[in-house]
């Protein structure tokens, strides 16, 4: 118990001086993983939408490849991502290993599935209720999806956020293909995991609770949208 | 806009549930298609808008294929809103086409005028009443002026009045020249309505003919037994 | 406005103005806080921005021979020599050395506080069926665990579940053997910087056996021409320097030094 007051005094000291450590790694959590967020998000709601409306032989294969994809082991996609970009892999001539980059591009392929599959299921249902009217209306298929993905917006930014989440508290892949390095490709999430191993706990707690109160706002900003949703407004 | 259906068959897991139908509907008339259910009169309607494919047969349309689905437009039994505003749903026809904005503009006001929901223009339509509701898919159907407008037992859900409302909204915009074909299974809805019937039976069209003939002096036994109100299969 | 936070966002990305090289250190090596002190005088004095990745020995290697970074600082003798042997570094370098220690239980119920020697110690664990945390890991510190059981003629793949593997760096490792009450094989300047010994204490410790030295070995330039040969060799002139020395020398911790400088020029 000592150790928990010990963090949350930790945290407190840390915050109140805005340490430049905490700045900056806090800072470059949020770079990495907004803009996962960003690419993953490109990719993913498009792709999740066109799924939801396009009709092919492998569909139902093509959503459960998807939904599997989710449950992806973090960790393993960092250590394929290493493989990928270490200097004797096939990518290794960008030298991209070790650099804010990697790490970006293991979470993006980390989140994209997540993304996609909450996005599939949102747009099924919208599809399934705007069906027969767009059809009738003689809509393009482009025209379709734009109007899919404006009307179910807010499910497509609970979808982006839950990706969020799981970027900005992961540590497995990130630490692999970024190599957790001061001043370079260190995150909250990595450094917890330094100072954990150095037995420094009141520091790695401090921290463990500044990532918390990032992770409880961008819950509760998917909590709020929901609930305007059912408000009816916006 | 002249749709010609011939020798249309709709089968559904090998049945024939529709056909074979030969049907000619010409403009301007009122055409209701009545029956009782499963007869299949959506499934007819669906065919003639071109959203139902035929097993066999072909439907002709007097304007060529993409510009005729333009010049329709549908109302279906349980109006389908979009998660938007009244003005938005209203707009929304008319900026799938490209129209110019302040063209828009000007229309969404007069229609939400007609249906009596100028000042609704804000609300969530969702939200609306089953009336309101049905009476903005019309308006939503109306707005591009459509040639033909197909309308599945528009007042199924509707109270007497909305039911009123709708069908003036009907009748004006056939005298502004919308050919309009209409399924209901309410006969003093087709009687005040129709200026040509088409009695759907087993699938097949059973009598067609003129209004005024059809609700006075029917030509077949199920038609005399349909209007007296018996229940016929 | 948006353009500036674009530029603002992409500048947090480290842009370093320096000279940067990548160097694979051992869990080991930085968990003893030597790195905290040297990082920032070889920045000031050569311009160089050493960035560090700490790993166990193992991966150190695996990194060097992918050439994923400029060069490596471990402290496994028989795996450097191999290394070079492979032609993935052209030598080896000594800096500095230390010791290794046996941490354990301050009730200490093997008794290692009578051990005659690193040997004898071991053979006391074995005898008590004390629980002991091996690194298992490849790193050097696990390597030594391994030899110096060998020299005690004791066969670790029949041990009994005493013996527990947790395949995971100096300081994790240390975590463990506190929260389990057990004996582990640790660096002493690992050791010293540890910040959670509750329950723990240092319970043997000098025989020569328990050696532990430090080298620096650069990344073959031929191998993997991209790397950054010359970085590497201005990093390498600079830690067998006598600044170097001094500051490797004077490092200790509540008067304790940690490190000794050993490298010849």
């Amino acid at each position: 118990m000592t150790d928990i007051w010990a963090g949350l005094e930790a945290a407190f000291w840390l915050i109140v001086t805005l340490d430049s450590d905490l700045v900056e790694i806090t800072l470059r959590s949020l770079q990495v993983s907004v803009t996962a967020l960003v690419f993953a998000s490109l990719i993913a709601l498009p792709f999740g939408t066109w799924l939801a409306i396009r009709r092919f032989r492998y569909r139902r294969t093509a959503i459960a490849v998807l939904n599997a994809l989710m449950g992806l082991p973090p960790v393993v996609v960092g250590l394929i991502v290493y493989l990928l970009l270490s200097r004797s892999g096939p990518f290794g001539v960008f030298g991209l290993l070790f650099t804010p980059t990697a790490m970006i591009i293991a979470q993006v392929i980390i989140i994209t599935p997540l993304i996609a599959s909450i996005t599939h299921q949102a747009m099924r249902e919208l599809w399934a209720e705007y069906h027969d009217l767009l059809i009738s209306l003689n809509t393009t298929k482009r025209q379709r999806i734009m109007t899919l993905i404006w009307d179910g917006r807010r499910a497509l930014l609970t979808a982006a956020l839950a990706g969020f989440g799981r970027a900005i508290g992961e540590v497995g892949a990130i630490m692999i293909v970024g190599g957790n390095i001061d001043h370079a490709t260190r995150v909250l999430t990595t450094a917890i995991a330094l100072e954990t191993g150095k037995g420094d706990f009141a520091l790695a707690l401090g921290l463990g609770f500044v990532l918390i109160a990032l992770a409880l706002a961008v819950n509760i900003l998917i909590h709020s949208l929901s609930r305007t949703e059912q408000e009816g407004r916006w | 806009m002249s749709l010609a259906l011939s020798k249309g068959v709709v089968k559904r897991r090998g049945k024939v549930i529709l056909g074979p139908v030969d049907l000619a509907l010409n403009a301007p008339d009122i055409t209701i298609i009545l029956g009782p259910n499963g007869a299949p009169k959506t499934t007819l309607l669906r065919v003639l808008h071109g959203v139902e494919r035929l097993s066999s047969g072909a439907l002709t349309l007097s304007k060529p294929d993409a510009q005729a689905r333009q010049e329709q437009a549908y109302v279906f039994q349980s109006p389908i809103m979009l998660r938007r505003t009244v003005r938005a749903n209203l707009a929304y026809p008319l900026e799938l086409i490209g129209t110019a904005k302040p063209v828009i503009a000007q229309r969404v006001e007069t229609w939400a005028e007609r249906i009596g929901l100028a000042d609704a223009l804000d609300r969530h339509a969702p939200r609306l009443s089953g009336g309101e509701k049905q009476k903005l898919a019309l308006a939503r159907a109306l707005i591009r002026e459509p040639d033909v407008l197909f309308l599945d037992e528009p007042c199924a859900n509707l109270d007497g009045r909305s039911t009123r409302e709708i069908e003036t909204l009907l009748k004006d915009a056939h005298l502004r020249g919308t050919q309009i074909i209409m399924t209901t299974h309410d006969l003093g809805q087709a009687r005040r309505m129709a200026s040509d019937v088409v009695f759907l039976l087993g699938g097949k069209v059973h009598e067609r003919g003129a209004a005024g003939r059809f609700f006075v002096t029917p030509e077949t036994p199920e038609a005399q037994a349909f209007l007296n109100g018996d229940i016929i299969e | 406005m948006i353009r500036l936070a674009v530029l603002m966002w992409l500048a947090l990305g480290g842009v370093a103005f320096a000279e940067t090289m990548r160097l694979a250190v051992t869990t080991s090596f930085h968990n003893s806080g030597l790195s905290d002190v040297l990082l920032p005088v070889i920045k000031a004095e050569i311009g160089l921005e050493v960035q560090l990745l700490v790993v166990g020995t193992g991966q150190a290697l695996r990194l060097g021979r992918a050439g994923d970074v400029d060069a490596i600082l471990v402290h496994s003798k028989a795996a450097e020599d191999a290394f070079v042997a492979e032609g993935f570094a052209p030598y080896r370098r000594e800096i500095m050395y230390n010791d290794f220690v046996l941490i354990g239980p301050a009730h200490d119920p093997a008794q290692l506080a009578q051990a005659t020697s690193a040997r004898d110690a071991l053979k006391r664990i074995a005898a008590a069926k004390a629980p002991f945390i091996s690194r298992g890991d490849e790193s050097g510190t696990h390597k030594k665990e391994l030899v110096l059981w060998d020299a005690a003629a004791l066969e670790v793949s029949a041990f009994d579940p005493w013996y527990k593997a947790v395949g995971a760096g100096m300081g994790a490792s240390l975590n463990t053997a506190s929260a389990m009450g057990a004996y582990i094989l640790a660096d002493r300047a690992s050791w010293l910087n540890f910040g959670n010994k509750t329950g723990l204490a240092l319970l043997y410790a000098g025989d020569p056996a328990l050696f532990n030295q430090y080298a620096y070995l650069p990344v073959n330039a031929v191998k993997h021409p991209h790397v950054n040969a010359a970085v590497a060799q201005a990093l390498e002139a600079w830690l067998v320097s006598q600044n170097a020395a001094d500051l490797i020398n004077g490092y200790s911790i509540n008067g304790e030094r940690l490190f000794s400088f050993n490298a010849q020029n």
